[in-house]
């Protein structure tokens, strides 16, 4: 019987928290109580992209978009949507009330994006081989190894303009030609899967949804290169990643895609998991293979090149996972064809994770050259609880700030590094007015300076340098003198440091004085905290006019520290008062300010 | 094999795996994992097993755990509370939730309750930020969190 429905329950991470494990099942069970489990198939997919709006249920032939899916709604769906086939209105996304039936083209956070790496993301079950075929999957490792040698392989790779998506933005012919030069009976293939960068999860997006893009990709890497073993170096934070991975792995082997003799070509071609533990450094290449040989995970001098002399002394290819999902979509569709996308400096499309104070979380993919402007307002609606923009942080812990002024550039590599910040792996974090700049450079700092391995001392010292003159200025306790400071320590570390880590930990710095040096001078000479976030340089009032004497404020501080008589107006004891805010969240009445 | 090691009992499968792992390069950090699996974290004793079965230095298994953020050498509560502080969170107040976990248990962060029940560890990025701020207790992820949910939450594994 010809099948009547598809359901695709969205299984990635931020859905599966929310419950779409239990969505899964009791869609299964109803199916089978209402009889209809044999005109249904039901499918848990990746990640959709559209986390705010998560768990997502998608309905096929229809295109029924539901969100924010309880595990108890299973029962309505089948009974209404399947069985008498009405959509379940109250679960449909639709943001404009006029519009009841919301088709997923409609919906403005998809508009304007163009996925390439995540082009199955949401569409097939990641643990089925067959759904990955199907989408032509595969398809272009059977045309490398039957049609293409692996120079023309690296042509199509140099047409195509496709630059490393982990940060630097090297291109990636370039990269897979040093090795593949390289006369050396071993040679190794690595997938960079250690995603540290805090605030970003597209790598894992991408291999929870479609983890036989990255095999695919890698297989064909060591064809082109002359390498027969691959490493795919994951974070131990990331289970579901990695159960993916294997099952994948363990379907590949068993259609011949993996291991000896692949598609009865005579190369053969195997990979292997490698778990990361937790060292932000292990993103530094060189550092990341010395973790692969189990060693401390830190940096080496290059040259020598990994491309050369990489894991154990032999010459790597090292792509990170954005990267080698865009490798078979290039070579089946040519390299001419992913050219035309994007800007003259940076070709293809970029994921982002756009989180922070925006009103849609969620991944998404844009063509390069797309302006922040259409990111942040198009596709992520603005800024939650009607609060005002004030920068977006793109580049992690090695980036910087982006400001009203600059929303409309288009980004690429260079336009961004141009304004001081950098691509980084595609973490885009919105903040509102309530956030404090110097509060945030100060969060940056403090990640890097726990994650600087030790071995240079520009890193290691330079650093906390740092770090500790940022804390001084957030306790109130700057000096004019601390700015020039930072920027002298600042421009030392960029020059000296051995590796990225340590060359890019100023930028949230120099980034920040250069966009919001007077936030940094209220801190300094007012003993002042614009946003209201620095503990030390605010202090909790009770107005006058407002307060009624509810008592609410003074129930809940857990100090006791705010005085007055029930129907009498209070006042808080600055002595005692911890600045824990509680009373700014209980009072009804906005009888409470923070000065 | 003989071990002289024997003050603490590794599980067959933990040490069938030690024994699959021996030969191959690189296989310290693989191993760790597998015996923090086990107990939660690396005693030292097992540490000392691990150096006498694979033959590398105590000092140098030292040198590995402690430059990984992810392996413990003490003993986690039994349900351990982890705040993610990835920047998303932070910036949606992961550090009050932290300051609240700390007053409602009476610990501070990476300190365990006194009946071992407890403990709150500063995590980083888990990777649900459209979810932020996020905790995590054992498998469970808990998202969009705010200081009125977690007396609910705490209980809810006492």
């Amino acid at each position: 019987m010809a099948l009547r429905n598809y359901i695709l329950v969205c299984g990635g991470t931020g859905c599966e928290s929310a419950g779409a494990d239990s969505i899964y099942k009791n869609l299964i069970s109803e199916c089978e109580l209402q009889g209809v489990a044999d005109e249904v198939q039901i499918i848990k997919t990746g990640c959709f992209g559209f986390c705010e709006q998560g768990p997502i249920v998608k309905i096929l032939p229809e295109d029924s978009f539901y969100v924010q899916v309880k595990p108890e709604d299973a029962k309505e769906l089948v009974s209404e949507h399947i069985v008498k086939g009405r959509e379940v209105a109250r679960l449909l996304y639709n943001k404009n009330e006029s519009k009841k039936h919301a088709k997923v083209e409609d919906i403005e956070f998809y508009q304007k994006q163009f996925r390439i790496v995540l082009r199955n993301c949401g569409f097939i079950n990641p643990e089925n081989i067959d759904e990955y075929v199907a989408r032509e999957g595969y398809a272009a490792l059977e045309k490398v190894l039957f049609e293409m040698t692996p120079d023309d392989v690296i042509n199509e790779l140099k047409v195509a303009g496709l630059r490393g998506r982990g940060g630097a933005g090297f291109p990636s012919w370039m990269k897979w030609n040093f090795t593949k030069q390289v006369e050396d009976d071993v040679k190794y293939v690595v997938c960079n899967a250690d995603e540290g960068d805090p605030g970003a999860y597209m790598d894992r997006s991408t291999l929870e949804g479609d983890p036989h893009s990255i095999l695919e990709a890698m297989t064909i890497a060591g064809y082109t290169c002359g390498a027969s073993k691959g490493y795919i170096y994951i974070r131990a934070e990331y289970p579901l990643a990695i159960k993916r991975l294997e099952i994948a792995m363990g379907q590949a082997r068993e259609y011949g895609l993996l291991g000896e003799d692949i598609l009865g070509s005579g190369f053969g071609f195997d990979i292997e998991i490698r778990l990361g533990a937790g060292a932000f450094v292990c993103g530094e290449e060189t550092a990341l293979l010395a973790s692969i040989e189990g060693e401390r995970g830190m940096p080496r001098p290059r040259p020598p090149f990994p491309a050369v002399k990489g894991l154990w002394g032999r010459p790597t290819v090292i792509n990170n996972v954005e990267t080698w999902a865009n490798i078979p979509v290039i070579l089946l569709k040519g390299g001419e064809w992913f050219s035309k996308i994007g800007t003259d400096d940076s070709k293809g499309t970029k994921v982002f994770a756009l989180t922070g104070k925006i009103r849609n979380s969620g991944l998404v993919e844009v063509p390069m050259g797309t302006t922040l402007r259409e990111i942040i307002f198009d596709i992520g609606g603005g800024i939650a609880n009607g609060r005002e923009f004030k920068a977006v942080q793109t580049g992690g812990p090695s980036g910087g700030v982006i400001t009203k002024e600059h929303l409309d550039t288009p980004i690429d590599y260079g336009s961004l590094t141009g304004l001081g910040s950098m691509m980084g792996s595609g973490g885009m974090i919105v903040m509102d007015e309530d956030d404090c700049i110097v509060d945030v450079t100060k969060f940056y700092l403090g990640f890097s300076v726990d994650e600087s391995c030790g071995k240079c001392s520009p890193c290691r010292i330079g650093g906390r340098s740092l770090y500790n003159l940022l804390d001084k200025i957030t306790k109130g306790d700057g000096e004019m003198e601390d700015i020039d400071k930072m920027k002298e320590i600042g421009a030392a570390m960029k020059k000296a440091s051995l590796c990225g880590l340590g060359q890019t930990a100023p930028n949230p710095i120099l980034s920040t004085l250069h966009y919001f040096e007077k936030e940094y001078l209220a801190h300094i000479k007012d003993k002042r905290c614009p946003a209201g976030k620095c503990k030390e340089l605010i202090s909790y009032n009770i107005l006058a006019d407002k307060c009624i004497g509810c008592t609410a404020c003074a129930r809940k501080c857990p100090v006791d520290a705010i005085i007055g008589e029930r129907r009498q107006l209070h006042r808080i004891d600055p002595d005692l008062c911890i600045k824990c805010g509680v009373c700014l969240e209980t009072c009804k009445f906005g009888a409470v300010f923070v000065r | 094999m003989s071990v002289k090691n024997d003050t603490i009992k590794f599980s067959d499968e933990l040490t069938k795996f030690i024994m699959e792992w021996k030969e191959k390069p690189g296989n310290l950090i693989m191993i760790l994992h597998k015996v923090q699996e086990e107990f939660g974290y690396i005693p030292r004793d097992a540490a000392d097993k691990v150096s006498e079965m694979i033959k590398v230095p105590l000092a140098k298994i030292y040198g590995v755990i402690t430059f990984y953020h992810f392996f413990k050498l003490t003993k986690p509560g039994d349900f351990n509370i982890q705040v993610c502080m990835g920047t998303a969170c932070y910036l949606k107040g992961g550090d009050g939730l932290i300051e609240e976990i700390e007053s409602l248990l009476g610990i501070k962060t990476n300190e365990v309750t006194k009946d071992g029940k407890f403990s709150i560890e500063a995590v980083r990025c888990v990777g649900c930020c459209g979810l932020a701020p996020v905790l995590v207790v054992g498998e469970e992820v808990f998202g969009k969190v705010t200081k009125d949910q977690l007396p609910g939450i705490i209980s809810k594994f006492n």
